[in-house]
């Protein structure tokens, strides 16, 4: 399974993606450069991507804790999402996210 | 020793600017930071610990003082600000000294081999051993990614505020959601010209009683808010003239202003620790895994902060490093002396250390 991702420069990179991680681990395990500081714990939104819109119905809905993180985030659009609050599963094979500027 | 000394949270800290002699001077007051003291205590060395934040505990007090740790040994369960409790609890009997608020900016050897450790607000601690427990680096804000924002650092964008003075009669913008920007938002409104808000979404993570002050004065027509997001800045020489904000509905718009707070929170930069000298793989410091230390003899880095074969970034790793970095500290400080090994258990020696025999 892979997802798709976009990089700051606008390089696209297809990454090998696991079942269970979340999508901030697999960005990292590929050496894409998210800062992801506080290890995945939704506390300092620095793992902040955009999801592509045919993709975004497919994903659980933000949390509040998640919305309320993306407070400390820059450039947040509707399609904002903080990576280690998504879940990959099969149903994500092919997830497109872009990595929002920091 | 009182056994009320965490909860009260009282701890020494330091007076003066010094210069302070002391035989460790660990930077990063973070888990592994303070229970550095424990270990070093045990051994009778005095620690001086310097911290950028105002108070200790590092990412555990600054990332996520609720949130619960369950990989503590023989703790199964607790938050970040009770793990930092419970190390000041533990380390109380040693007595560390505190340097809060602080960035430790420069490190030199004197003639007779001491460290002279100076920080940015000009403190000097003197001591034989350095230990570098700095995590990810020191806490600073946010920078937005906004073009050109750098230009304007210092004269008109600012991401603390030292003297609200420097604000009074001026036009001010305001970013964020949280306490800071709600807070700053009430208190520098008297003074400043004009105060705007600006916040991406119209609910606040502040305190409820902080964002009902602020609707109030929206509603009185004394400030303003704006659901929006900056998207340039206008001005030339470091003076902002305007602020560009941005929303779906409006498209782009500006507002006149004469200086710009932004409040997005902290991150961590390693920041002048880079350049102390020491060799640095990918902004972590590379240490042997029998002492902890650095290339240079006398510097020990344990926690998050280093590196070295099978490392994991973990709490109870630096907790073992600690203790092993004790061992080469103590025979630094004190060559001559024969270190014996001991039980908390068993030993009356280190329990009297402790407050308990």
């Amino acid at each position: 399974m892979k997802i798709n991702v976009t990089d700051r420069d606008g390089g696209e990179h297809e990454v090998e993606a696991t079942k269970g991680w979340r999508v901030m681990e697999i960005i990292r395990e590929a050496g894409l450069p998210i800062t992801a500081e506080c290890g995945g714990a939704c506390a300092c939104a620095t793992c902040h991507v955009y999801v592509a819109d045919d993709w975004w119905d497919k994903l659980e809905p933000r949390g509040e804790e998640e919305n309320d993180m993306l407070d400390l985030a820059f450039e947040v659009q509707e399609n904002s999402r903080l990576s280690c609050q998504i879940m990959f599963d099969e149903s994500l094979d092919g997830l497109k996210v872009t990595l929002a500027p920091e | 020793m009182s056994p009320d000394a965490a909860s009260d949270k009282s701890f020494t800290v330091a007076e003066g600017s010094g210069p302070h002699a002391t035989d460790v001077t660990i930077i990063g007051a973070g888990p592994c930071g303070l229970f550095a003291v424990f270990e070093l205590g045990l051994l009778d060395l005095k620690c001086h610990l310097v911290d950028i934040l105002d108070r200790p505990g590092g990412q555990c007090a600054e990332l996520y003082p609720e949130k619960p740790i369950y990989d503590i040994p023989a703790v199964p369960i607790c938050t970040g600000q009770e793990l930092t409790d419970r190390l000041m609890e533990q380390i109380a009997p040693f007595d560390p000294v505190f340097h809060l608020n602080q960035m430790a900016e420069k490190l030199e050897k004197l003639e007779d081999g001491t460290w002279r450790l100076t920080t940015d607000t000009g403190t000097v601690i003197d001591s034989k051993v350095i230990v570098i427990a700095a995590g990810g680096g020191s806490f600073v804000p946010k920078k937005p990614p906004i073009p050109g924002i750098d230009a304007f650092e210092g004269t008109s964008v600012f991401y603390a505020v030292r003297k609200m003075e420097q604000f009074r009669g001026k036009r001010l913008i305001i970013a964020g959601g949280g306490d800071s920007a709600l807070d700053w938002t009430l208190n520098l409104q008297p003074l400043a010209e004009s105060v705007t808000l600006v916040h991406r979404r119209d609910e606040f993570r502040a305190a409820p009683d902080s964002v009902n002050k602020m609707r109030a004065l929206v509603a009185e027509r004394k400030m303003t808010l704006e659901i929006a997001q900056i998207s340039g800045l206008q001005g030339e020489d470091g003076q902002l003239t305007g602020v560009v904000f941005k929303d779906k509905e409006r498209g782009e718009w500006s507002m006149p202003c004469d200086m710009l707070l932004p409040f997005y929170g902290l991150t961590m930069k390693l920041g002048p620790v880079a350049e102390f000298g020491l060799n640095l793989e990918q902004n972590l410091i590379p240490v042997d895994t029998e002492k902890f230390e650095t290339s240079t003899p006398g510097i020990f880095a344990i926690g998050d902060i280093n590196t070295y074969r099978g490392k994991l970034k973990l709490i109870l790793s630096g907790f073992h490093e600690a203790a092993l970095m004790s061992q080469a500290a103590v025979r630094i400080v004190h060559p001559d002396k024969k270190i014996r090994f001991q039980y908390t258990t068993s030993s009356t020696d280190l329990q009297q250390k402790l407050g308990v025999a």
